[in-house]
């Protein structure tokens, strides 16, 4: 029989190897699915692990998807490691896309190049608003946070399809539940002709730069993480845990909000009720993967997007349903999760 | 009259899969143990139960599988957290975002299947009673079957033995655990029997309530029932009601429709996830309301021997 032992001290290397693993285990099951449907698993793992990255097309391509996971993980690992359970990040995107959407409306002919600023600007008020009704009714009534998040997840997206397909609706749409297309001068910058992918990358590099600092750099980055180890140390250094709570979720939702604004104004163009696409929820696999880290989450949100564009192609060449992603995503962090056991503990043969 | 009738029975049907999947999170709570992964657990039972149903036309194999299912994957939850301490949040997480994703992929050729003819049901000679027959006596038995868990699972935490030793090992492992009652394996059946009913509960909303299999059509349902085991204070009878509240604001968006109230429609969709949220200010605001009755040791980790 085997049987777990406390490690004296956690693993530094298990904690790297974690997701390695983990993504091992996954990356047999897949096969295992594979072989269970009749496709070949070489051809499938092609799809996810191969064709995503031969190109600079694909690359482009996952620059487009990392974006927002990258900007909404950096917020939620912030959030975690002061053990504040913002799950509602999908919630927030879309209401940082409505802000930023409703920006790009206003645009007209005599708008200058300055309104895509003004659009991030909105998206990141308007999901730090969305994140606002959380964190007060976590600060003033004690209501649990990780409920509240993930029910206005819910009133988000009927408030977007409110929108699109009442008040904001294109009279000239043929009907159809969306506004109207974005002027071009609202367009976030591409970085290079040709390729859809935009300035949003290096708006979510800088803020892994920044999620770094304020984590390792700053005395509330300090505080933040103290309050989330021990609470009781934090109380007792007189860190405010009202304060982190805050802080958490406004820099959480900031950034939800911020990544549905180049949403909007980047690759969508318009708004329709498919801007949830599931981001919010997915870097919260990310942000796990990640280990909590700025610089691991640009590699696990890199990961995350081909598993998003494999799971495109496996639809489109394989005839395999496209929700195979969301299978492989949550096996991902299952798995992950499993394997995180080996950080604390070892695994010893019991002496019968 | 009629419509009043009618609405009343539409409540305790919409409440009936909330009071099912609520009280099972309950018996898993009781234990010491939250799970986060409700929803996803729902979704995969939804699509296990219909699947079932269309294949085999029982409804009952469907409820079957559907208990199956959630029975399965709350295993897998509880050898993750019970075994393997893990973060009780994130492995509930990870089953609920698992279980959005694995229903959707498994479920894709069952979006156009039909259930056969939906059979009606009627309690004799009460059935036929004016207004109280079309408001209470029409229901599917598991109407019934939920007051009927909710009466047993009150007798059973409070007058029961077994129900004694559930609790114990919520309060405190450590004391059940030095009692020589095997916590770990007492949790496991706590949690598995919340996946099961949360299971129940999922194959009823594609079986019975909707009927059909759309994907995500939980929508929310498996945290709602998770808010209203804090809503009931973790008391079995509150559970049931607070189960036929939140049925009967379901049922008050359609109404208001029916009625052509010049409401959008989203906002009327709204108002159970606005419920949810204002109940849980309600009840939250009141720490010590809340710690009555709540499992001293819910959501920590048991390591026996640390």
């Amino acid at each position: 029989m085997l049987r777990l032992e406390i490690r004296p001290q956690p693993s530094k290397l298990m904690s790297l190897a974690s997701p390695l693993l983990a993504l091992a285990i996954t990356t047999l099951l897949g096969i295992a699915l594979f072989l269970l449907l009749g496709k070949d698993p070489l051809r499938g793992l092609q799809m996810f692990f191969w064709e995503p990255i031969k190109s600079a097309y694909g690359w482009s391509e996952l620059g487009i998807k990392a974006t927002p996971l990258v900007l909404i993980a950096l917020g939620l690992a912030v959030c975690f490691r002061s053990n504040v359970w913002n799950i509602g990040a999908e919630g927030q995107f879309v209401v940082g896309a409505l802000a930023g959407g409703w920006v790009a409306m206003q645009a007209d002919a005599s708008s200058g190049r300055s309104i895509v600023l003004w659009i991030l600007l909105a998206g990141v008020a308007g999901g730090m608003a969305w994140a606002a009704i959380t964190a007060w009714l976590r600060d003033r009534f004690n209501a649990s946070e990780i409920l509240v998040s993930l029910m206005l997840v819910y009133v988000a997206d009927l408030l977007l399809g409110y929108l699109v397909y009442g008040p904001w609706k294109d009279p000239n749409g043929y009907n159809f539940p969306q506004s109207i297309s974005f002027l071009a001068i609202t367009k976030i910058p591409k970085l290079f002709d040709g390729w859809r992918v935009n300035i949003g990358v290096l708006i979510a590099l800088g803020s892994v730069l920044a999620c770094w600092a304020l984590l390792f750099r700053t005395y509330a980055g300090f505080a933040l993480q103290v309050g989330g180890l021990a609470p009781a140390a934090a109380r007792y250094a007189g860190f405010s845990s009202r304060r982190s709570l805050w802080l958490a979720l406004l820099l959480s939702g900031g950034m939800a909000g911020l990544a549905g604004a180049l949403e909007a104004a980047g690759p969508l163009g318009q708004l329709t009720p498919y801007v949830p696409a599931g981001y919010g929820f997915a870097a919260i696999i990310v942000a796990f993967v990640g280990r909590l880290h700025p610089v691991g989450i640009i590699f696990s949100a890199i990961l995350m997007s081909m598993f998003y564009i494999g799971g495109e192609l496996a639809q489109s060449r394989l005839g395999l349903p496209k929700s195979i992603t969301g299978v492989f995503q949550g096996l991902l962090l299952f798995t992950l999760l499993a394997c995180d056991t080996l950080i604390h503990y070892r695994i010893r043969r019991a002496r019968s | 009259m009629e419509s009043i009738a009618l609405l009343i029975a539409a409540t305790l049907n919409a409440g009936t899969l909330l009071a099912i999947a609520a009280l099972g999170l309950l018996i898993n709570e009781r234990s010491g143990i939250v799970n986060l992964g409700a929803e996803g657990m729902m979704l995969v039972a939804a699509i296990a139960g219909f699947a079932t149903a269309v294949h085999t036309g029982s409804d009952w194999l469907g409820f079957a599988a559907g208990m199956g299912a959630g029975a399965l994957l709350a295993a897998a939850f509880g050898v993750l957290v019970i075994w393997l301490n893990t973060n009780q949040y994130a492995a509930g997480l990870a089953l609920s975002l698992f279980g959005g994703g694995f229903s959707a992929f498994v479920g894709i050729s069952y979006t156009q299947a039909k259930l056969g003819p939906r059979p009606n049901f009627a309690v004799p000679g009460l059935a036929d009673i004016p207004f109280i027959g079309p408001a209470l006596f029409r229901q599917h038995p598991l109407v019934y079957g939920a007051i009927a868990l909710a009466l047993w699972l009150g007798w059973f935490l409070y007058r029961s033995r077994a129900g004694l030793v559930l609790r114990a090992v919520g309060e405190s492992p450590e004391s059940a655990h030095a009692l020589g009652y095997p916590v770990r394996r007492i949790r496991l059946a706590a949690v598995m029997t919340g996946g099961a009913l949360c299971g129940l509960a999922g194959a009823y909303v594609s079986v019975v309530y909707t009927p059909l299999w759309v994907e995500g059509m939980i929508a929310g349902k498996g945290w709602i029932a998770l808010a209203l085991t804090t809503f009931a204070t973790w008391r079995p009878a509150r559970v049931l009601l607070g189960a036929y509240l939140f049925g009967g604001v379901t049922m008050l968006q359609f109404h208001l429709q029916g009625q052509g109230v010049e409401i959008a429609s989203q906002f009327l969709s709204m108002l159970p996830y606005l419920a949810t949220i204002a109940v849980l200010v309600l009840i939250s605001s009141n720490a010590n309301f809340i710690r009555a009755n709540m499992p001293a040791s819910l959501g920590k980790p048991f390591f026996p021997g640390a």
